[in-house]
């Protein structure tokens, strides 16, 4: 039993018919954490979610809330509550009578459950609307109820399956930062669902990236995007250039690669052994003309450019290989580099990452 | 061209009006202007006005043409609404859990559950009671069956409350399954899941979430066997043995053998009245109900 892990998930299989939808998942949860579940459509984070829940079993495996095993606890007696992709607030009640819902059937007093009620409606901002229902609500009014709900009977796990996704941009930005808040503040922890890598960096304290029923990685937003273990990490979490590549060798922290552009060493991982490998680079840190400076340079054609505002995806050429590379418009003019253009372009050995092919 | 188009609804509409006029409403009319006609002395009846039918339900004409109160009438008609309500109540026991388990299955089954539901309705209404005579009836296989558990031979279930009120809810139960049904299949299973995650247990969740969001179904339900079964005459007759006069039986008499038409059409109007109040009640309840609910989209 370990007091600083809220939810352990132990060897949890899970198979609906013939698909195996996890295969063998394994990860703790510490207390307070924000903790996210990354990964492309149909990949099991739902049905994970829906296990901590308690609305789906494991066939295999065990899963411990606080270091009690709850596979066998029914959903209404777990101290987890849930923020349902949809909302599902219940129409026939009021905005109170949602908040207050949970409380009653944990049995609290009369006035604790007016009190805690107008206190989280208060929170969330939507006090004016307590005796409304929620038909006459926007998305982000009942994104917001559906949070009061599920916190009102402090739960020690706040589970939440993409509760911004059916929000605008500018919504489920402020959300963003809402969402952070409350967590600091009432510590509780979260567990969040979400196939946006930008909303995984950006909100949580650490991120699972699930990918074919399995973990690929496990860790904090910057070793998830700087140091992905493998290739599906890599292409799922932000843009990347991938290049066939051969280790030539291979020791103590450093490898010698050959790739199209030439021999070079890189800093390896685990993953690098001798043979053929993938090279990761990130468009941005390939670097253009005048900012290309330090590290490996090559000569490269601009075949095509995408200006984004902010900055400009480029399509490069160097030597029979095609690189993306993005470039901040730190000035108005002449940051601009032309199609057909050859343009000087380079990176740090130490930005690209060699993993297994 | 212009006022043709603007007046669409009216002309539109014009064909269901005059069915509705000739089929419906005529009809209520002139049963109306019969039930405060004079009796015939050889049946049938004149149009002189005469409200005797509506007193007749209630007072009963002595040797020398006093009035005296008499509650016959008023008997058969609180044992038709009891048969009814009862009837109502146990379809509705029944065809909660059928519902709930035939949205449960998959979208192919369900098509198959539902037409198995409405078989019924393929077979003659006297066919289908005439089995249950049979089922129920003296050597028939229910007390055959009973018999090897220590029932004394030659039992028969037949010709009794009981056996009317087992024919009654079999022939309603669709009626009360398939608007059930439909308002389940609308639920959103999430709403359910939610309840249970903020710690409702079976019963709260039932309650406070099931019943609410299926009772449109169920009021449907319940009015389309509640009105009907009022005037039920097959079962009482066939399967009650007509012992226990109920209204729709009271009516026909009046009609046939009886030969009383007003006294008839009387309780027919009554019947009616009754019904028309029982079913703005619960339309006005529905209306506030759904005020609440509006725009839930
Ligand atoms: N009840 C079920 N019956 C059959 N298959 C299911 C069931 N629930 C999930 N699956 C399958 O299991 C896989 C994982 O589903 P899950 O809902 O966990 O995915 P997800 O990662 O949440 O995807 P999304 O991002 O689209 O919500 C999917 O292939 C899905 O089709
Ligand atoms: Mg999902």
């Amino acid at each position: 039993m370990d007091r600083d892990k809220a939810v352990e998930v132990k060897s949890v299989s899970k198979h609906f018919g013939t698909y195996q939808a996890l295969k063998s998942v394994s990860f703790d949860i510490g207390e307070n954490e924000f903790f996210t579940m990354l990964g492309p459509s149909g990949c099991g984070k739902t049905t994970l979610l829906r296990m901590l829940a308690g609305f789906e079993s494991p066939d295999q495996g065990s899963i411990l809330l606080h270091g009690r095993e709850v596979t066998q606890i029914p959903p209404h007696k777990r101290r987890v509550n849930t923020v349902f992709q949809s909302y599902a607030l219940f129409p026939h009640m009021t905005l109170e009578q949602n908040v207050a819902y949970g409380l009653e059937n944990l049995g609290w007093e009369r006035a604790k459950i007016r009190a805690r009620t107008g206190e989280m409606l208060e929170r969330v901002h939507m006090s004016a609307m307590a005796t409304r229902k929620p038909g006459q609500l926007s998305g982000g009014q009942r994104q917001r109820v559906a949070l009061a709900r599920a916190l009102a009977p402090e739960p020690e796990i706040l589970l939440l399956d993409e509760p911004l996704s059916a929000l605008d941009l500018k919504l489920r930005q402020a959300m963003r930062d809402e969402l952070r808040n409350l967590q600091r503040d009432t510590g509780i922890t979260f567990v969040f669902v979400t196939h946006d890598q930008e909303e995984a960096l950006d909100m949580s304290d650490r991120i699972a990236v699930l990918g074919a029923g399995e973990v690929q990685q496990i860790g904090t937003p910057a070793q998830i995007y700087e140091e992905p273990v493998n290739r599906f990490v890599a292409d799922f979490v932000g843009e990347t250039n991938f290049l066939d590549v051969e280790v030539l060798d291979s020791r103590e922290g450093q490898a010698t690669i050959r790739t199209p552009l030439g021999t070079f060493g890189v800093p390896a991982t685990g993953a690098a052994q001798k043979g053929r490998a993938t090279l990761s680079i990130r468009p941005e840190k390939i670097n253009l003309g005048d900012q290309a400076a330090g590290g490996i340079t090559l000569a490269a054609r601009v075949v095509n450019q995408n200006y984004m505002g902010g900055f400009t995806h480029y399509t490069l050429e160097t030597g029979g290989v095609t690189l993306r590379a993005s470039r901040r418009n730190a000035s108005r003019q002449g940051d601009l580099v032309a199609t057909g253009a050859d343009v000087t372009i380079g990176f740090l050995p130490g930005s690209a990452r060699v993993l297994a092919s | 061209m212009r006022r043709l188009a603007n007046n669409l609804p009216f002309w539109g509409l014009l064909p269901a009006w005059a069915l509705m006029g000739f089929a419906l409403i005529l009809p209520i009319l002139i049963i109306a202007a019969v039930s405060v006609a004079t009796r015939g002395s050889h049946g049938g009846f004149t149009w002189d006005f005469n409200p005797a039918g509506y007193a007749q339900i209630l007072f009963n004409e002595g040797w020398s043409g006093e009035l005296e109160f008499t509650p016959q009438y008023l008997i058969i008609i609180g044992r038709t609404f009891l048969l009814a309500g009862a009837t109502t109540a146990l379809c509705l026991i029944f065809a909660l859990p059928v519902a709930w388990y035939i949205s449960r299955q998959t979208p192919g089954m369900r098509a198959i559950l539902v037409y198995l539901v409405t078989l019924p309705f393929w077979v003659s209404m006297i066919l289908r009671v005439y089995a249950w005579m049979i089922i129920l009836g003296k050597d028939g296989p229910l007390p055959r069956f009973l018999e090897t558990f220590g029932l004394a031979p030659g039992t028969s279930f037949m010709f009794n409350d009981g056996a009317t009120l087992v024919a009654m809810v079999y022939t309603c139960m669709p009626l009360m399954v398939l608007p059930i049904y439909a308002s389940i299949e609308k639920l959103d299973l999430t709403l359910i899941e939610a309840s249970h995650d903020l710690h409702g247990n079976r019963f709260t969740t039932f309650r406070r979430v099931i019943l609410p969001l299926t009772a449109p179904g169920i009021v449907s339900g319940a009015i389309l066997v509640f009105v009907p079964a009022l005037g039920a005459v097959l079962e009482p007759v066939l399967m009650g043995g007509g012992k226990q006069m109920m209204m729709g039986s009271l009516i026909q008499l009046q009609f046939g053998g009886g030969r009383n038409w007003p006294f008839g059409a009387a309780i027919a109007m009554v019947l009616m009245g009754l019904v028309m109040l029982f079913l703005i009640v619960t339309a006005l309840r529905a209306a506030r109900r759904t005020a609440g609910m509006e725009a839930r989209a």
